[in-house]
């Protein structure tokens, strides 16, 4: 048997596999609701990694289907900028 | 399924209804129902800036953020869930000018009086309490120790669990097509999944209020105006504790988040709007305005960026009360950029007018006839 607590969702914001399944075990089924409470997809990586996850999570644990679920929006930038680059200041060092 | 009838219907899942439904359950009113066209909290709420503080300039909304500040802080305990909680690490807010400086001595005073601890302090100060400030240009600064920050998703998340554990119906991905009104007398909401009778009805749409007002024929001024937020990647906690603000440099306001990240934004708005693109300008002009505080901050990259409402009025002050010509409708709207941390005290407020019919709280300073009797407040104290 698998420990969830040791398998890691999101890599950006240290998420578990049981993190996500407590959530949905408690009603919380949304992938928005779980998205603003656990921040997964709001990393670095923009969710590259773990929305599919956590898309698979809900579809298998509730036997919703992949269109209900839905995907939550990517933000720009979809690659982190620095600040310096975006003032036009990349000169330095 | 959804109750057809209930005592008291409540448009919009932000925290604004949803606060006001948890202080109207406490009062014992178990027949409530919220309706959320989308998701709760997807609104404006998820989209703001998380500040929390009571440096306003004029004695209504003093008195209302101290009372908000006291709820924040025992929201955690109330709702049963400690996971919630207001971290009290201030406000700092940049002085650059004697003009500003007068001003902000002033609010201070106004402040002191109502019992809020603010002071105004050296730039060296201030430097103590953010290190990497870069301060060669302020002169002074203000600083309230008891202001701070909190989660919305956990404040959204903490209400609804709570709220539905009481037994309060919230139906998301609800949306409330029409006011149902008879003889000047609210009779309920036609939602896109039925009809509901109801005998009170309260608007907390907030930047979409004013399409139901519209319906109903009342001119109350609730524009959407579009403005942006950004985050930042993880660095050092404790780097930059308090909201910093500064109005010279673009209005900007920006704190570090419990996990590190930076969230923020300045004043750059555009419209009146629906739209939410994020624009590149905004970008541009958080990253050099940020950079001009905080020079390290160059170093630092942006992650995320988003649009929000912000639902604005001429004072940027909001529109509380009931509504005079029709019976049983009330509205709480219009919170420009401080519905979030103003909710608690806007709620009890707003419970206490619908239970008992008046409240101790200064509602009178957010009168929704204020406008037609052309008795503009003076402007809320703003950032973003
Ligand atoms: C970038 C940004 C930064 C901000 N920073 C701060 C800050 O630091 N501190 C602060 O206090 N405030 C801040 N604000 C303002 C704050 O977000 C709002 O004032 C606050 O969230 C308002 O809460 P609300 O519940 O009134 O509105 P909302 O959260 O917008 O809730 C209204 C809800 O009504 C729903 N709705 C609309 N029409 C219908 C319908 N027909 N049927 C059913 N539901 C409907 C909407 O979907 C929405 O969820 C900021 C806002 C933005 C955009």
């Amino acid at each position: 048997m698998v420990d969830k607590s040791k398998v890691i969702i999101c890599r950006c914001n240290d998420v578990t596999q049981k993190d996500i399944e407590d959530l949905i075990d408690q009603g919380i089924t949304d992938i928005e609701m779980i998205k603003r409470i656990t921040h997964i997809g709001m990393g670095p990586c923009q969710g590259r990694t773990c929305i599919p996850l956590v898309a698979a999570i809900i579809a298998r644990k509730t036997g919703k289907s992949y269109d209900e679920i839905g995907i939550p929006p990517t933000r720009i930038p979809t690659q982190p900028v620095q600040m310096r680059i975006l003032v036009g200041d990349d000169d330095e060092e | 399924m959804m109750k057809n009838k209930v005592d008291i219907a409540i448009i919009g899942g932000g925290i604004i209804g949803l606060y006001t439904a948890f202080e109207l359950a406490k009062r014992g009113v178990e027949n409530i129902a919220v309706y959320e066209k989308r998701y709760i909290g997807s609104g404006s709420t998820f989209r703001c800036g998380t500040g929390i503080r009571q440096q306003f300039g004029d004695e209504a909304n003093i008195k209302m953020m101290k009372r908000a500040v006291e709820k924040w802080t025992n929201l955690g305990d109330e709702m049963d869930f400690p996971n919630f909680k207001m971290a009290k690490t201030g406000y700092l807010f940049l002085l650059y000018d004697e003009k500003e400086v007068k001003t902000f001595k002033r609010n201070v005073s106004l402040q002191n009086s109502l019992g809020v601890p603010s002071k105004v302090i050296t730039p060296e100060e201030a430097r103590e309490i953010v290190p990497t400030l870069d301060i060669s240009e302020v002169i002074a600064a203000t600083f309230n120790p008891t202001d701070g920050k909190a989660n919305p998703f956990l404040a959204v998340y903490g209400l609804a669990r709570k709220l539905r554990k009481m037994g309060i119906e919230i139906n998301e991905y609800t949306e409330v097509k029409d006011i149902i009104v008879k003889d000047s007398q609210v009779e309920g909401v036609k939602t896109s999944k039925g009809e509901v009778k109801a005998d009170i009805v309260l608007n907390a749409a907030n930047a979409w209020a004013k399409i139901f007002n519209e319906k109903l024929g009342l001119n109350i001024p609730i524009e959407p105006y579009k403005h942006q937020g950004i985050v930042s990647e993880p660095f050092k906690l404790g780097e930059i504790k308090p909201m910093v603000v500064s109005f010279k440099y673009g209005g900007a306001y920006f704190t570090q988040k419990a996990n590190g990240g930076l969230i923020g934004g300045i004043a750059l708005k555009y419209g009146p709007t629906w739209d939410l693109t994020p624009t590149y300008e905004f970008l541009r002009e958080v990253s050099k305005n940020f950079t001009r505080i905080i020079p390290a901050l160059k170093h630092i990259s942006i992650i995320r960026q988003w649009g929000g409402y912000y639902a604005e009025t001429p004072d940027h002050n909001a529109v509380i009360g009931k509504i005079k010509e029709i019976e049983g409708y009330y509205l709480a709207a219009g919170f420009s950029g401080h519905g979030f941390m103003l909710a608690p005290s806007v709620a009890e407020g707003m419970a206490d007018l619908i239970t008992k019919g008046h409240t101790n709280l200064p509602f009178d300073f957010y009168d929704p006839y204020r406008f037609e009797r052309g008795e503009l407040r003076e402007q809320a104290v703003q950032m973003g």
